[in-house]
């Protein structure tokens, strides 16, 4: 398509009308962060009203490294004091 | 081609309906043809996207003015059985999809027309339509802002960017005339309370236009005194081609069920 500098990649996240966070949907390029949010909305949010879009260049996100997954994230797994489930939350509680 | 074609009525009403549903028919047609040829496949979604809103307003303009005709047909005869002669949209909506420039001027000058019109029909008193415009403004608002922003991407771009718009804002320039041209359609509509005459948009579509204009860092072409006539049935001569298209299948087998 064109060379990297004048369209670069951009990550897009979505929430939706009913949704309480943003979620990761996909990536596009667009010349700038206006463009991307204008694109954003063509090419993942079929225009439902009420969403939420945040675009991020794809460069400025630093990510985990694979190769550490075993370090980063298993010692949490045989640890249940770690997880506050035995608490019993009242109903009114939602989206915990 | 063995189908028949239909004449539709000449009451003001309908015809003012066709005016507007045409408009939006003639221009999703243009627009469709970008399918698979923009510059940049987030763009060509974003083309796409809007003939097909303008298409979704042709379909309730066009339903509607058929029930207010009273002669039986339905949006599809009166999109694919209407000769060049019935056919009321502007010439301005006709002409060939041209360069990306092009595109973007053209649609910055009708979607700024249809979102002030849609503005005012919001409050006609006919319902139906007063409905079709509270759904269709957004629409248009949004049209209008990607267009603008193109608009000043390419004037304030490079100098190959800025010519071609240039060149396109002085194709286009005398055939905005007539989206401000007031007759007596229009001011049946503004007697019915159907709707606003067209002239009456003009100073708040120009503001909008020299805004962009002065972002974008384009001249205004020189004013012109013409008038196309497309909205009478009088269109230029790529009016019949674009319905030849258009209308072939209907044409070729009447009444085909889709």
């Amino acid at each position: 398509m064109s060379s990297e500098n004048e369209w670069p990649l951009w990550e897009v996240f979505v929430r939706s009308k009913a949704g309480l966070d943003h979620k990761h949907c996909g990536s596009l390029h667009a010349a700038d962060a206006k463009m991307a949010v204008q694109m954003a909305r063509e090419v993942y949010t079929r225009r439902q009203e009420g969403t939420s879009i945040w675009v991020v260049l794809s460069n400025q996100i630093v990510a985990s490294d694979p190769g550490e997954k075993g370090m980063y994230f298993d010692p949490m797994e045989d640890k249940v004091y770690r997880h506050p489930t035995f608490y019993e939350l009242p109903d009114a509680i939602n989206h915990m | 081609m063995s189908q028949a074609s239909i004449q539709v009525g000449t009451s003001p009403q309908v015809q003012y309906l066709l005016r507007i549903g045409d408009s939006c028919l003639i221009l999703a047609q243009r627009l469709g043809e970008w399918c698979g040829h923009a510059p940049i496949l987030e763009e060509d979604l974003a083309l796409a996207n809007m003939a097909l809103d303008l298409l979704g307003q042709a379909r309730a303009l066009l339903t509607h003015a058929a029930h207010l005709d009273g002669q039986g047909h339905d949006e599809d005869q009166l999109a694919f059985l209407r000769e060049e002669r019935q056919y009321l949209n502007p010439v301005l909506m006709e002409l060939p999809r041209g360069d990306f420039a092009f595109t973007q001027v053209r649609n910055f000058a009708v979607a700024t027309w249809l979102l002030l019109l849609w503005r005012r029909l919001q409050s006609s008193t006919d319902p139906e339509l007063a409905a079709i415009a509270a759904k269709a403004v957004k629409e248009s608002a949004y049209h209008q802002q990607h267009a603008a922003d193109w608009l000043v991407r390419l004037g304030d771009g490079t100098e190959e960017s800025a010519s071609r718009t240039s060149a396109a804002l002085a194709l286009c320039w005398p055939l905005f005339n007539e989206l401000f041209d007031a007759d007596a359609v229009d001011a049946a509509a503004v007697a019915s309370g159907l709707g606003p005459s067209w002239a009456e948009l003009r100073p708040e579509w120009t503001a909008h236009l020299n805004e962009v204009l002065t972002d974008a860092g384009l001249a205004h072409p020189k004013p012109s005194a013409y008038v196309s006539a497309g909205r009478r049935g009088v269109h230029s001569e790529h009016m019949g081609h674009l319905l030849a298209e258009l209308q072939y299948l209907q044409r070729a087998y009447p009444g085909g069920k889709w």
